[in-house]
């Protein structure tokens, strides 16, 4: 998908919108798109659980074990860039 | 102090006796200086670390000042009551057993369990027994996951990963028993006019292993600075019963068998061990990783995840947050 394709744009605008309501409590501080949700203590174990529930319910996608990797997961971009792969049916 | 160049398990060897006469007094300090109760009440669980806490009590107070409670409740091992009194047996102190399971049918706890596990196994029911695992860190994977095994009554094993609600709906759940066992403590506690001991070792201290308001709350806790093989140290000279000191570390929370590092540990408590206290005193990765039998990317795994726990458990260890301090009270005397 083109990097500044509309489509991508809302994706990230979406994924941006959750992570700032559900782990900052709204208050978005430094972060950026790639910003690590792991080193910057924004996601603990159970904040996993609730990333990947919401992937599961708004994105309609069904979670693999070996998908639950920060690769996936640790950034705005990276979360973007799965579901792109994810709904072309290509996620590693 | 320097450990790396030659780390190994002998790295973690104290001087047992030494160590007994430093809590000995410091348990005779706090008691009569700080606490101000008569004794301590140790629930015993048949594992080595109330075991060693309730021995190391009896040496510091005497066993008349020691009172043991076992709380087993309908999905305990067996094991947990019958070794529970042989250690209060040996330990000559009045012990008494409090059976929970009315007061966990009463809070709804097999039912809410049961439910919360039906999420994701719509056959769960009576007749099947079940745990908690995690997966993840020395697998290579960054983010720990957690699974239900489960078993059905015609031995069938069923394994399935769980989402958020059923997750937290489940160690909910579970939490009712560590913190029941606690508010019977505290009962005992007070009255007998004694104190609570709480009986994590340093690995279960460090990591965030244990309930807020449940296994987690006590009066003091005299093994907390222990490595766990330095608690098995202990054991041995403190003459623990042979059968204590070999029973491998078990949860005893959920109806099948579980082990510490199946649920919250990445690794056996011997490995577990030999990476914190590598980790907390700077030993390189290689000598650490030589000494447990790991590769150093493993340990390295371990010791991001030791960083992780720290982090995700650190409110367990926060008293109530205040938005002003009450320096009247943070600065009264011990004494008033």
């Amino acid at each position: 998908m083109n990097p500044s394709s509309p489509a991508l744009l809302e994706l990230k605008k979406n994924l941006r919108s959750f992570i700032v309501d559900t782990f900052l409590f709204g208050d978005a501080g430094n972060l950026t798109d790639e910003t690590s949700f792991l080193s910057q203590g924004i996601v603990d174990s159970t904040g996993v659980l609730e990333l990947v529930a919401h992937l599961e319910q708004t994105y309609r996608v069904q979670m693999k074990d070996d998908e639950l990797v920060p690769e996936n997961l640790d950034s705005i971009n990276a979360l973007a860039a799965f579901l792109t792969r994810k709904r072309q049916g290509s996620a590693a | 102090m320097s450990h790396s160049p030659s780390f190994s398990s002998a790295s973690l060897k104290i001087d047992a006796e030494q160590e007994t006469a430093r809590i000995v007094a410091s348990l005779r300090h706090h008691l009569s200086r700080d606490l101000r109760r008569r004794g301590l009440v140790i629930g015993l669980s048949g594992g080595i670390d109330s075991t060693v806490t309730a021995a190391l009590a009896v040496r510091a107070l005497g066993k008349e000042r020691v009172f043991g409670l076992l709380m087993p409740e309908r999905h305990s091992d067996s094991e947990t009551s019958s070794l529970g009194q042989k250690v209060a047996d040996s330990l000559a102190i009045a012990r008494i057993e409090e059976d929970i399971t009315k007061i966990l049918e009463a809070v709804g706890f097999y039912r809410r369990y049961d439910e919360a596990i039906r999420q994701v196994i719509p056959a769960f029911g009576p007749g099947w027994v079940s745990k908690l695992t995690i997966g993840g860190v020395s697998s290579g994977n960054s983010y720990t996951t957690f699974s239900v095994v489960a078993q059905s009554p015609e031995g069938k094993v069923v394994r399935e990963r769980l989402p958020l609600t059923t997750y937290l709906a489940v160690v909910a759940a579970t939490n009712f028993k560590q913190r029941t066992r606690k508010m019977l403590e505290y009962y005992h506690a007070d009255r007998l006019n004694f104190a609570v001991a709480g009986t994590p070792n340093r690995l279960e201290y460090d990591q965030g292993f244990f309930v807020k308001n449940g296994d987690g709350s006590a009066d003091m806790k005299p093994i907390a600075h222990l490595y766990k093989t330095q608690v098995y140290q202990l054991a041995e000279y403190l003459n623990v019963p042979v059968e204590i000191r070999r029973r491998p570390p078990t949860t005893d929370t959920y109806s099948m068998p579980q082990g510490q590092d199946e649920f919250y540990f990445a690794l056996p408590y011997h490995q577990m061990d030999l990476c914190l206290f590598g980790k907390n005193h700077q030993v390189p990765v290689e000598n650490v990783a030589s000494a447990a039998g790991l590769t150093p990317e493993v340990v390295q795994r371990v010791w991001a995840d030791i960083d992780r726990k720290r982090s995700t458990t650190h409110y367990l260890h926060l008293k109530p947050l205040l938005v002003d301090d009450v320096t009247e009270i943070s600065s009264s005397p011990i004494h008033p």
